[in-house]
């Protein structure tokens, strides 16, 4: 492993640099297809709102991954992520038009753990609503 | 209608290895809209001490949540999974997974519960490489939401 943070080169409260990622239907459509998870609810508005949805929503793992950049571009070495957990609080809703929803997400290390390790806790909102809770990664640095 | 407490502890058969392609994580990088080159060219891979690109964290769910499949479509346990969202996830890593693994799932249903009408299931699948070795161990937590009243 490499990243390219250094331990010592790290305080507790850091702050991560903030990303803003879109999300459209198309971009839905594409992570279905690449992570194999076809449930309609991600791409069928009628399904979405028979199950009482408000629309479509996007994959919370879609999410959970754009969350993760932030760290793993920060860390540089994505597999210097030896921990990684969220909590779905609310879903990302994804209208059918041109620009889509976006996610917001901000980072801070919360702790510094021992083996060279630190602890990141994530933010992620989107249309003024957290959609992301106890959002947490353990990355270990150089 | 609550879900039956007795699957609690249960562990279903490793699945068979899932052969983690290059150009299939190279596919989810660019779907999840990542360049990180670490996923895609073996030589940046390398240069951080991979034996050949790995794959992003949240990659191998997509593995684990189809072996969980097993557990979620079993007509025994019921659950609706026209009204299942995502409620937790988390992954704990002993490596990173990279191309040219032959993964296998073992999935464990560690908890039912029944809260306001909700059924919650929470399994962990351990996920290990063809030499029998821990990648990754992933705890998904599943929300089948209660029916409106007719």
């Amino acid at each position: 492993m490499a990243a390219k943070i250094a331990y010592e080169d790290v305080e507790v409260g850091t702050e991560l640099p903030v990303r803003t990622f879109p999300v459209t239907r198309a971009t839905l459509v594409r992570y279905a297809g690449a992570s194999g998870d076809f449930n309609p609810i991600h791409w069928n508005e009628k399904f979405a709102r028979e199950v009482g949805l408000p629309d479509v929503i996007a994959h919370g793992m879609f999410t959970m991954a754009e969350a993760a950049r932030v760290v793993t571009d920060w860390a540089g070495d994505p597999g210097a992520v030896v921990e990684y957990g969220v909590r779905f609080t609310k879903p990302v809703v994804v209208p059918d038009d041109d620009q889509g929803a976006v996610i917001e997400v901000g980072g801070k290390v919360a702790a510094k753990l021992d083996g060279n390790r630190v602890r990141v806790d994530l933010t992620a909102v989107s249309a003024g609503q957290k959609v992301l809770g106890m959002s947490r990664a353990v990355v270990r640095l150089s | 209608m609550a879900l039956d407490q007795s699957f609690v502890g249960r562990t279903y058969p490793p699945t068979a290895p899932y052969e983690v392609g290059r150009e299939k994580i190279r596919e989810f990088a660019e779907a999840i809209g990542d360049a990180n080159p670490a996923y895609t060219d073996p030589e940046a891979a390398g240069r951080l001490g991979h034996a050949d690109v790995i794959a992003p964290p949240t990659f191998v769910f997509a593995i684990t949540f189809k072996a969980a499949g097993e557990v979620v479509e079993d007509p025994q346990l019921g659950l609706d999974y026209s009204r299942v969202v995502h409620g937790d996830q988390k992954f704990a890593y002993t490596r990173p997974v990279r191309a040219g693994d032959r993964l296998s799932v073992t999935s464990t249903i560690e908890a039912i519960k029944s809260l306001a009408g909700n059924d919650i299931l929470d399994i962990r699948g351990e996920v290990h490489d063809e030499a029998g070795e821990h990648v990754v161990t992933a705890w998904t937590k599943l929300v089948a939401r209660a029916a409106e009243e007719g």
